[in-house]
């Protein structure tokens, strides 16, 4: 009778901790495209967050828009400045759920094909957003990345009609991150 | 007995799963915990200058500033010279920062043909969050050559005579993405003066603000005090009034001075025209920035 208990109690316990598993990074990499011919528009940042839920295919990324290094300082300026206004809206932030997250086999090596779909957060819009991603899965690294469009003026992210030319309307945005194990 | 207790274990798996369910909907960046970070006011003014005077900003990191200053002659010069238009004070200047802190830079004036050499140093940096600092404090010391023919070169003439230096601090604070204002308390000294009424140590005190009107345009003024009885008759304090305009790479500052020269001593102790009097310069100033070097990604 108590061993039964007990049995279950453990299985309760694993079946949670199984449940629970998160993958997480504090320095992923996001990098962005707005050049046009004219002008090359490039910035990058290495300190993203992002937690994925294994379990119920949850996924946050966050990243701070101070915190994307341009090659032209300037241009890192007027990007604060005045296009995403970071000091009114310091974060970008994407709230979403894998579609497709049993597919994935965290423990097996291999590159799995991931559907993606949240609401993503800039310059204080939140807008539905759909794409696709990669989680590889290698000698226990493990790597999620997505190619993502993201049109500016969804973002309400106003570019003046003098440098309209120099900027490309949508932002081709890399996201990269390699995770670990969130252990609590 | 056994029953109850095999119900009891499944109904605590369930709500165990359950309550895992129930946190992996929660917030799930919060179980990072919040990294605080700090984050320095940018942009305090639109370039290093507010027009004459140094301003909060320094030349990032890297990047080197061509500066391109120009005053035209004075408006009161009446119809003949197109209301100052015919005459012309530049200033060539680069500026370049060594490291995020420190900017160096040279220049040279139509005014005494003077070559100019200057640091400066970002001791305080603006900062909320991590690092919260409410000011910036930045210190700035200039030297300065007078290169002009002597003007008695029979006598015996040495070169100190020619220098003159600028010691400032600035003291300031961008109070929001709109307004900031900065102090400048500044010593000026000439090696050579012309009078015996005249100091060598000229004391004032500098006040620079600037209202940003629209993303790209602001409005900046700046004005140095100077203490009583340091400079010649008929000097005044230096005032100016103009507009930023950023355009990409560059900012064009358009600007009403009553100051002829544009370096430090030039501006600030050799000022002649009279605001009430039309003693006024329409003016200039184009920068434009070269990324030298990239800064690592």
């Amino acid at each position: 009778m108590n061993k039964t208990f007990f049995l279950l109690l453990l299985a309760a316990a694993f079946a949670g901790q199984v449940n629970a598993q998160k993958y997480f990074t504090r320095d992923g990499t996001i990098s962005f495209s707005a050049s046009s011919p004219l002008e090359k528009i490039e910035a990058t940042s290495r300190g993203a967050t992002a937690v994925i839920d294994a379990a119920s295919g949850a996924v946050e990324f966050a990243v701070l828009i101070k915190g994307f290094i341009f090659e032209k300082a300037l241009m890192q300026e007027h990007f604060n400045e005045n296009y995403l206004e970071s000091t009114k809206y310091p974060k970008a932030t994407f709230k979403g759920k894998i579609a497709n997250i049993e597919e994935v086999k965290w423990d097996k090596d291999g590159s799995y094909p991931v559907k993606v779909k949240g609401m993503m957060t800039m310059h204080g819009v939140t807008k539905e957003i759909k794409g696709q991603g990669n989680i590889r899965v290698q000698g226990g690294r493990i790597i999620a990345s997505s190619d993502l469009e993201l049109p500016l003026s969804d973002y309400e992210i106003s570019i003046p009609s003098v440098v309209a030319d120099k900027i490309s309307k949508t932002a081709k945005v890399r996201v990269e991150v390699a995770l670990a194990e969130l252990k609590r | 007995m056994n029953r109850l207790l095999t119900g009891a274990g499944l109904l605590l798996v369930l709500m165990l799963g359950c309550s895992h369910r129930l946190v992996a909907q929660d917030d799930l960046l919060s179980l990072l915990g919040e990294e605080e970070t700090t984050d320095y006011a940018t942009a305090s003014f639109k370039t290093n200058r507010v027009i004459n005077m140094h301003s909060l900003e320094n030349t990032h990191s890297g990047v080197l500033d061509f500066k391109i200053n120009h005053r035209f002659g004075m408006l009161n010069q009446g119809a003949y010279d197109l209301f100052g238009l015919d005459n012309a004070s530049i200033r060539l200047g680069l500026d370049y920062g060594v490291t995020r802190n420190l900017q160096i830079g040279v220049g040279r004036s139509t005014f005494q043909k003077m070559v100019d050499g200057y640091a400066k140093y970002r001791i305080l940096h603006q900062s909320t969050g991590k690092r919260n600092m409410p000011i910036t404090l930045t210190a700035v010391a200039g030297m300065y050559v007078n290169t002009l023919k002597w003007a008695d070169p029979d006598r015996e003439n040495y070169f100190s005579s020619r220098l003159s230096y600028t010691f400032q601090a600035l003291i300031g604070r961008k109070f929001n993405d709109w307004i900031t204002v900065q102090l400048a308390p500044t010593l000026i000294h000439r090696n050579l003066v012309g009078t015996f009424a005249e100091e060598n140590d000229v004391y004032g005190i500098g006040i620079g603000v600037r209202q940003r009107i629209t993303r790209r345009v602001t409005l900046n003024a700046e004005y140095m005090y100077l203490l009583p009885d340091q400079v010649r008759e008929g000097i005044m304090n230096s005032f100016s009034i103009g507009a930023d305009i950023e355009t990409g790479g560059h900012v064009f500052q358009l600007h009403l001075t009553n100051s002829t020269g544009m370096a430090e001593p030039a501006a600030f102790t050799e000022t002649t025209g009279d605001w009430l009097d039309g003693g006024i310069h329409f003016g200039f100033n184009i920068s434009r920035v070269f990324t030298i070097v990239k800064p690592k990604i």
